[in-house]
């Protein structure tokens, strides 16, 4: 127990450096900001937002931004602005149940391979190989293909997509701590290996997995949009940002409004999930630097 | 690099290879209806939806029609008939295989063309406005979806300003100015983006030569800073940026299955995404089938030029 404590209040101390490193980190800060904006939104834009976002109002078609309609309307009346925030939930949640989903699995399937190596490593890592030999889009579009349009379906889609990257940085941060002495030492006390796996080897690898995590969510709303935006992800008459680009796509000339916002929309959430993972790997590993 | 290494990642190619088949064998099995009752609609009976199965062969066992499927495919390049229209896929393919080779390659040639010049002047000055902007596009460039981009450039090139034509393919032998217009904009939607993250990876090859010691000892002998560059900077960053090249073009490729889908360009990537729509699987296998295959053989040459360019690495 003493040991244990011990362990805590150092670790606690590395935390607080971490933090310290962190708030002086303007990508990470940049990145979190638009990250907590983005699910504050997420969270509460359906409050937010002025009006119903499934509203016709033939009264204002194609109304350019104002103060009544920050964002304009589109081709049926309805208020962009508000669809803009709707589809912010859409995003969200697509993102994370993916990434979760992809996280798990390729986590779980890359330390088993790490930690046992052999046969298992051998195995698991092929099977990783054929689903990396397919262009993210196209598996993507092939699973759609198998499963069914649909929202639920997309996210199975972009997990699968990202389990075998995953997998891959998994591995990697497992072997290069496997054989340290506190893994040893675990063993040495007769620690099971589900134990070693969980308690000792993850958490050190904690690291480059929350990395991945934030450049995959990055990956998950583009690709989300883009299934959308082809016509297998959000059906309509539901606001994602895809689809909204896909229905403003035929009005750009008359009303850039439509495609302007839900694009920008997706960028800037996909520009955070980037500066944070990107910072994340800056301030956790000061050697990899990308700036001097 | 030793002929024991190439050996070992050659035969994981063809394992991959023969994962990526069984992978694409596996749609139409998986997909809920069969295939029979796609080609006939809905109004067929039972009988003759019966008939066509045992014509194509759906009645065997699974592992007969996947040995079958293959070795046409192996064999022949024979990947069965489209569902819709009853023609080979195979001439379908063969038509648009040069429309997507094109594509990528003055996709490649245009990120090229951006992340040299653009990463080894960021690289020089670290810190400096010329890194700054570098950087800034960059991270626009990986942040921007393509589909959106694509979508901007056709309504100010070609609907605005009216230059270019917004979608369709014009092949090289009708003349050298129609098949460079057609192909500007999907090629610059595709370029732009992968130039982007390569300017990253230039600009860190060429920080990382330039803070070797040997260009210290060249500066200290007084050489021209221009020669220091030419010489012995870009000499040496050439190795990984060689590298970063061939990682380049398995993430162009995907990028350019978006690409042809917004500008309505008739190669492999729309034509997986119409067949999806459509249900016609053996025309989704074959694209599937070729991409990946091209996927999985760059990979492997990146690999290996990797291995043969850098010394200092051994794989054992």
């Amino acid at each position: 127990m003493a040991k244990a404590a011990s362990t805590s209040s150092s670790s606690a101390s590395t935390f607080k450096e971490f933090l310290r490193r962190a708030m002086r980190h303007r990508l990470l800060m940049m990145g979190t900001g638009i990250i907590l904006l983005l699910v504050l939104v997420a969270l509460l834009g359906a409050q937010l937002a002025p009006y119903d976002p499934n509203m016709m109002d033939f009264a204002v078609r194609f109304a350019a931004p104002s103060f009544e309609h920050p964002f304009g309307t589109d081709e049926f009346g309805r208020d962009v602005f508000t669809r803009v925030l709707h589809g912010a939930a859409v995003s969200v949640r697509v993102a994370f149940i993916a990434v979760l989903i992809s996280g798990t699995i390729g986590v779980l399937l890359g330390a088993l391979a790490g930690f046992y190596g052999g046969w298992i490593d051998e195995i698991i890592m092929r099977f990783m190989d054929i689903l990396f030999a397919f262009p993210a889009v196209l598996l993507a579009i092939t699973v759609m293909a198998i499963l069914g349009r649909g929202v639920g379906n997309a996210m199975i889609a972009i997990a699968i997509v990202y389990i075998p990257i995953f997998a891959r940085v998994a591995r990697g941060a497992v072997l290069s701590v496997r054989g340290r002495d506190f893994v040893t030492a675990a063993r040495a006390l007769g620690r099971g290996n589900g134990r070693i796996i969980f308690q000792h080897i993850l958490p050190n690898a904690l690291g480059p997995i929350l990395v991945q995590t934030s450049l995959s969510l990055a990956f998950a709303i583009l690709a989300e949009a883009a299934l959308s935006f082809f016509g297998l992800g959000t059906q309509p008459p539901d606001p994602s940002w895809g689809r909204m680009l896909s229905e403003g796509r035929a009005f750009l000339r008359q009303a850039w409004w439509m495609g302007v916002f839900p694009g920008l929309a997706i960028m800037l959430s996909v520009m955070g999930f980037n500066f944070f993972g990107d910072g994340l790997r800056d301030v956790l590993d000061p050697r990899m630097k990308t700036r001097t | 690099m030793n002929l024991n290494y190439l050996l070992r990642r050659l035969v994981t190619l063809l394992l991959v290879l023969f994962g990526v088949s069984l992978l694409t064998f596996a749609i139409v099995p998986l997909v809920p209806g069969s295939p029979a009752r796609i080609r006939l609609g809905i109004q067929a009976t039972p009988e003759t939806v019966a008939a066509l199965e045992t014509q194509l062969g759906l009645d065997r066992p699974l592992p007969t029609q996947y040995l079958d499927w293959i070795s046409g495919i192996v064999l022949r390049f024979d990947f069965g008939s489209s569902l819709i229209t009853d023609r080979p896929v195979t001439g379908e393919v063969a038509r648009r295989l040069p429309a997507t080779l094109q594509l990528a390659l003055v996709a490649l040639l245009i990120g090229l063309a951006i992340a040299l010049p653009a990463g080894i002047l960021a690289a020089l000055k670290p810190g400096s406005f010329q890194d700054v902007t570098a950087m800034v596009f960059s991270q626009l460039g990986v942040s921007v979806p393509d589909f959106w981009m694509g979508i901007l450039l056709i309504v100010l090139f070609a609907e605005v300003l009216g230059w270019l034509p917004s979608s369709g393919f014009v092949s090289i032998t009708e003349g050298i100015l129609p098949w460079l217009r057609h192909i500007v904009l999907p090629a610059m939607t595709a370029g732009l983006i992968s130039g982007a993250i390569m300017t990253r990876f230039v600009r860190s090859a060429m920080l990382e030569v330039l803070g070797q010691d040997y260009i210290r000892t060249a500066r200290a002998k007084g050489l021209h800073e221009r020669r220091i560059i030419n010489k012995h900077a870009l000499r040496n960053a050439s190795i990984s940026i060689a590298t970063i090249v061939g990682l380049q073009m398995a993430t162009l490729l995907s990028a350019i299955v978006v690409v042809e889908i917004i500008f309505a360009w008739p190669g492999l990537g729309s034509l997986a995404l119409s067949a999806t729509l459509q249900r016609d699987y053996p025309m989704l296998q074959a694209s599937v089938l070729l991409f990946a295959t091209a996927f999985a053989v760059v990979n492997l040459l990146t690999d290996l030029s990797y291995a043969l360019l850098d010394p200092s690495v051994s794989y054992g």
